[in-house]
């Protein structure tokens, strides 16, 4: 018996050595471990043995069997595995086909502008004021120390709907209705953005209609040095810490004295940054403050304007303003990014 | 402006400054330098030349072999093809090694076998500039004046090796709208002296006043009118000196007596008028026009006058146009003899306006628009005056026949230093500020302990007050002197208000769900303000009183026009699939004829047009319709916090059987905005494909907007859910089902919604089979079936009768 076991062991085991399926290696596990299989035949024949064989040869038979479990189990783990890779690589996707992206709309980029600016403004403590489109020859002009017969004033240059009405055409008068709003109290710090119109012929570089976005500060001791140093801050968060300014004297009859004020940058092609032309400013002309009911020789301020078109166009190298108002979505999903 | 630097350094040096460093120095200081034109396009080498002798070539009809003098001891035989080169004239010579602009070198050469040392120039050879040059010099060669020495280079004679800055003159600058007063600009900045021309003029003959008259009756419209009678003068060219600088200012040289009168205008920023006296008559007048008056002016057009136009007459008849243009019939021509010269200071105001009334601009309406300086009167009337009588052979007549209100005064204007420093933030001394206003050229005197008073020449008509002073201080000082500091005093909250924080949370939702912001512009044409009319039924829309075109006549009464002619442009460039948005503002008017301003109203436009697609391979693509409109609308509500109702409506330019109003709950009265697919009629005058509107007017969200965040305890009790589909007929809304459940289902109804609607096969024609799902739940303990089963019974009874629902079992 004993001879039978290692016999059986022996070609069990080399049996098990060619097999080459899961299916085959079940057959063979039933063949030699299962109920009618050649082991347990081979163990009924135990009753036949002397007291002192039967331990020794159930020792040997379990030794048989764990023996043959154990090639099995070998098998059936290599057999899995083999099956688990067959599987994933069959499962195998291309993982360079585009995904199932979120929606990606893109906010204007005049708006982008517009809202990064004011953001800076909002840091440095002013408020987002607003105003009429369709304004007054009071609020447009004359409260901004641009008389009747002013040149700026001509009906060839701007949107007149009556004779006291007419599309703005600055958001200053922002600033003026803020300092009636105010009525002589200060500080005020306020940023004016929005839409503009002038009657302008269209091209690459203008367009009637466009947005302006306006600064004003009113308070005691304000100074032109303040404004110079505000608009540093600014322009500094704008176009990067390293931006430089310079301010050139230049005449707007709301302010006194009045400057335009240039950053050196690197406009998209140029191989040398140069001096841009980016907004104007000054100190808040005496006559203004006078009419909006503010004591010039108690509180001073300043304003400053800029285009936000030709800031959008410097930052992201637009050529052409038309652009910003045709809505080609070709130009407009460029701006997506969130 | 062109201001001639070598013009300039006559009355100011310019020793040690390069061109670009002046400009670069005045543009820092206020006046922008658009460009510096040389004036010397590349010529080298070209002397003048004197023709002694000239022969026809022996083998060329057309050219002629001429030998000339050039000063270098040996003529030269030149072959020249000009018509009008002559013995006996004065001429430029590119003599051989010369160079001509466009990097044309001069080689000695055989013409026709003939040998040439050179060559004659015309003006146009030289570079110079065809429509400045005079008349008789745009063809053939340049013949220079008999007086030219011989051999002197021809940039010398011209004035070639001159440098011309554009001056940009901001309106307040007007006094640089002279050589003098960008004289004076230039020795501020550089801190040097002005040297003006000496008027050493001598009168002779008799008096003017035997000779003519002037009655101003507009006195308010020429504050100062004055006359000089010159005689005896000799029209002819001017002097090539001043022919060169009026060309170096953009003007083109005509004869002596109109080249001094522009001349004197660019020197002095006064400009001048002279008429034939003997045409113009004694009685010289200043009147308005009367009406049907007419005046062939200048360019030989007959101007049509009006009362609201200020004339020169002579005898009564209409003469000039008072600071525009002088008439044709009293021109100076080759003939005239006398000279009635002009100097006057006409109100700005009014001359503008008739130049803009005739469309009608010269130089000197240019100027007076500006204001001229009222000492330049007198003073350009005399320098003219002493150049007639030196370069046109005229005799000044004794006195100035001259009507004037009242005299010339200077402002003076005090100047606190202490504010000077408070205002810039400057630490500027008394003796810097006394400095500057010396170097401008600024009488100043001390008045009390830190005050001057401040003496302001009347050629700077732009200073009026003492900011006007601190600007001209600070300007010469540097406004790079100027420190940054940060703002004192209380620090101020920055923020957003309410309804811009709502503007900015619905631009990030619905870029968010891939919606891209469209800006259109405000105008549109008439036709667009009837086609959408939720928001101005009863309104009139307000039209421009100008218009550019009629395609931007009128501003708009509705965004949506705008975006579907955005949609439109896209699918002209094959794009049919579009999300678009805008946020902005429209505009109408309760009046018929405009008044007052009108109402404007803040709205959310939204458009879809085309299919959706998904960017994936083998994804399908599938049209949009009123459920993606309206979910983009629902989730813009419900970040914004808003409860809504969507009522079946059809406003006008939408589909009627696919549209909806919409109302805020709080105000279920109000509609606030209009929503469904574009009418198939405006479908294709737009030529889209099924496109989807909204319009919604965000005045009315922005109250109810952005409510505080509530917490609600989360559920300790199990829900029970209960499925039931029901059919009715097909018109029965899902909404009116909803209303009815809710109330009808009792306390413990959680939440109710549709989540199928079916015909078809199983359901009667003209049904539906509606799919409801009930959620129940009891805050308080577990629910039990019976009273489940209830409230079930209640909202199957209640569907039952409000609908003849039929339940499906």
């Amino acid at each position: 018996m004993r001879e039978r076991l290692e016999q059986l062991k022996h070609e069990a085991l080399e049996e098990l050595k060619s097999v080459l399926d899961a299916k085959r290696l079940d057959e063979l596990r039933v063949k030699y471990q299962g109920k009618k299989g050649k082991l347990t035949e081979i163990l009924r024949g135990m009753g036949g043995l002397s007291a002192e064989e039967r331990p020794v040869i159930g020792q040997l038979a379990n030794e048989v069997r764990d023996a043959i479990d154990a090639a099995v189990t070998t098998h059936a783990e290599r057999f899995e595995r083999e099956e688990t890779e067959r599987r994933l690589a069959s499962e195998t996707i291309d993982v360079t086909l585009p995904g199932r992206k979120l929606p990606r709309g893109a906010v204007h980029p005049l708006m982008q502008v517009i809202q990064e600016i004011e953001e800076i403004f909002i840091g440095m403590g002013y408020q987002i004021a607003e105003g009429p489109e369709v304004e007054t020859d009071y609020h447009n002009f004359e409260a901004l120390n641009l008389p009747k017969d002013h040149p700026a004033r001509d009906m060839q240059d701007s949107f007149y709907i009556t004779e006291e009405l007419l599309l703005r055409t600055h958001t200053s008068p922002v600033q003026v209705r803020t300092m009636q709003r105010m009525d002589g109290e200060v500080p005020i710090k306020v940023i004016c953005p929005g839409k503009v119109y002038r009657r302008d012929d269209d091209d690459a570089t203008h367009s009637f209609q466009f947005h302006q976005i306006e600064g004003l500060v009113i308070g005691k001791n304000i100074r032109m040095s303040d404004l110079k140093g505000t608009l540093l801050t600014f322009i500094q968060k704008l176009f990067g810490e390293d931006a430089q300014i310079r301010m050139r004297p230049s005449f707007f009859p709301f302010t006194e004295p009045s400057a335009e004020v240039d950053v050196m940058y690197k406009k998209k092609g140029a191989t040398e940054p140069s001096w841009l032309e980016i907004l104007g400013c000054g100190m808040v002309h005496p006559r203004v403050l006078e009419m909006s009911g503010y004591d010039p020789e108690q509180y001073s301020g300043f304003a400053f304007g800029m285009g936000a078109e030709r800031i959008a166009m410097l930052k992201y190298g637009i050529d052409d303003i038309r652009h910003f108002y045709n809505n080609d979505e070709r130009f407009l999903k460029q701006f997506a990014r969130q | 402006m062109k201001v001639s630097t070598q013009w300039l350094s006559e009355y100011v040096s310019l020793d040690g400054v390069t061109p670009e460093e002046l400009a670069e120095k005045i543009t820092r200081s206020g006046i922008e330098i658009d460009e510096i034109e040389h004036r010397n396009l590349g010529v080298n080498g070209v002397v003048v030349g004197y023709v002694k002798h000239k022969e026809k070539h022996p083998d060329a009809d057309k050219l002629n072999v001429c030998t000339v003098d050039v000063g270098s001891g040996e003529d030269l035989q030149i072959v020249c093809g000009a018509k009008n080169v002559d013995a006996g004239q004065k001429v430029p010579v590119a003599v051989v090694g010369a160079v001509l602009p466009g990097d044309f070198k001069i080689k000695s050469a055989k013409l026709r076998g003939v040998a040439s040392q050179g060559m004659i120039c015309s003006a146009k050879e030289l570079g110079m500039n065809d429509k400045l040059l005079p008349k008789d010099q745009q063809e053939g060669i340049l013949v220079l004046p008999e007086g030219t020495e011989i051999g002197l280079p021809i940039t010398q004679v011209l004035g070639l090796d001159d440098a011309v800055l554009e001056f940009d003159l901001t309106p307040n600058r007007s006094d640089c709208l002279s050589m003098i007063g960008a004289a004076y600009e230039t020795a501020a900045i550089l801190g040097r002296d002005v040297k003006l021309p000496a008027i050493d003029l001598i009168e002779a003959g008799g008096s003017a006043s035997e000779k003519v008259s002037v009655t101003v009756e507009n006195g308010e419209l020429c504050s100062h009118y004055a006359i000089r009678y010159i005689s005896g003068v000799k029209i002819g060219p001017s002097p090539q000196w001043m022919q060169n600088r009026l060309m170096a200012a953009g003007i083109r040289p005509t004869n002596n007596v109109v080249d001094i009168t522009n001349y004197v205008m660019l020197e002095c920023g006064q400009p001048l008028h002279a008429f034939d006296a003997d045409k113009l008559g004694s009685s010289i007048g200043v009147r308005s026009a009367r009406e049907g008056e007419v005046l062939t002016t200048l360019d030989g057009q007959e101007r049509k006058l009006d009362p609201s136009m200020l004339l020169i007459t002579g005898e009564d008849r209409p003469a000039a146009l008072a600071g525009v243009m002088g008439g044709l019939e009293t021109e100076v021509t080759e003939s005239t003899v006398n000279i009635a010269l002009e100097s006057a200071k006409f109100a700005g105001a009014s001359v503008r306006k008739t130049s803009r009334k005739l469309g009608l601009r010269s130089e000197a309406s240019l100027r007076f628009e500006k204001e001229v300086d009222p000492s330049a009167v007198i003073a350009a009337l005399d320098r003219a005056a002493l150049l007639l009588a030196r370069h046109a052979g005229g005799s000044v007549a004794h006195g100035i026949v001259e009507q004037r209100g009242g005299s010339v005064q200077e402002k003076t204007i005090s100047l606190s230093l202490p504010k000077l420093n408070a205002y810039l933030g400057t630490d500027i001394s008394m003796l810097e500020v006394k400095a500057i206003f010396a170097r401008l050229n600024f009488k100043c005197a001390d008045s009390a302990q830190g005050v001057i008073e401040v003496q302001v020449p009347t050629r700077r008509g732009d200073i009026t007050r003492d900011v006007d002073l601190i600007e001209e201080a600070a300007r010469i000082h540097g406004y790079d002197n100027i420190p940054t500091t940060v703002i004192e005093g209380p620090t101020t909250p920055g923020s957003y208000t309410k309804s811009q924080a709502v503007r900015l949370t619905i631009r990030r939702m619905l870029t968010h769900g891939g919606f891209h912001e469209a800006i259109t512009y405000s105008f549109t044409r008439p036709e667009n303000t009837t086609k959408f009319t939720a928001f101005s039924a009863g309104t009139n829309a307000v039209p421009l009183a100008m218009p550019m075109s009629e395609e931007r006549s009128v501003l708009r009464t509705s965004l949506l026009p705008l975006l579907l002619e955005s949609a439109a442009y896209n699918r002209n460039r094959k794009n049919a699939d579009l999300s678009l948005f805008e946020i902005g503002k429209v505009f109408h008017s309760n009046e018929e004829k405009v008044t007052a301003q009108p109402t404007e109203l803040t709205m959310l436009g939204l458009l879809l047009t085309g299919s959706k697609v998904e960017e994936v391979v083998g994804a399908q693509s599938r049209k949009v319709d009123f459920f993606d409109l309206k979910g983009a609308v629902e989730s813009v509500l419900a970040e914004l916090g808003l409860q809504a109702e969507y009522r079946a409506d059809a406003p006008d330019g939408f589909h009627p059987g696919r549209s909806a109003s919409l109302y805020l709950s709080q105000a279920p009265d109000k509609r606030v905005g209009v929503l469904g697919q574009l009418h198939p009629q405006l479908q294709r005058d737009f030529d889209l494909e099924d496109t989807y509107v909204a319009e919604i007017c965000l005045d009315e969200w922005y109250a109810a907007a952005m409510p505080e965040m509530e917490y609600r305890e989360l559920p300790r009790y199990p829900s029970a859910q209960r499925d039931i589909a029901i059919v009715v007929d097909q018109a029965i809304e899902a909404g009116a089902l909803l209303s009815s459940v809710r109330a009808s289902a009792g306390e413990l109804l959680e939440d109710v919604r549709v989540f199928d609607v079916y015909t078809g096969e199983h359901v009667a024609a003209g049904k539906k089979s509606v799919a409801l799902s009930l959620t129940y739940r009891n805050p308080e303990r577990t629910l039990t079936d019976e009273e489940v089963a209830q409230a079930q019974q209640n909202v199957v009874n209640a569907l039952e009768q409000t609908f003849a629902a039929e339940l499906r079992k």
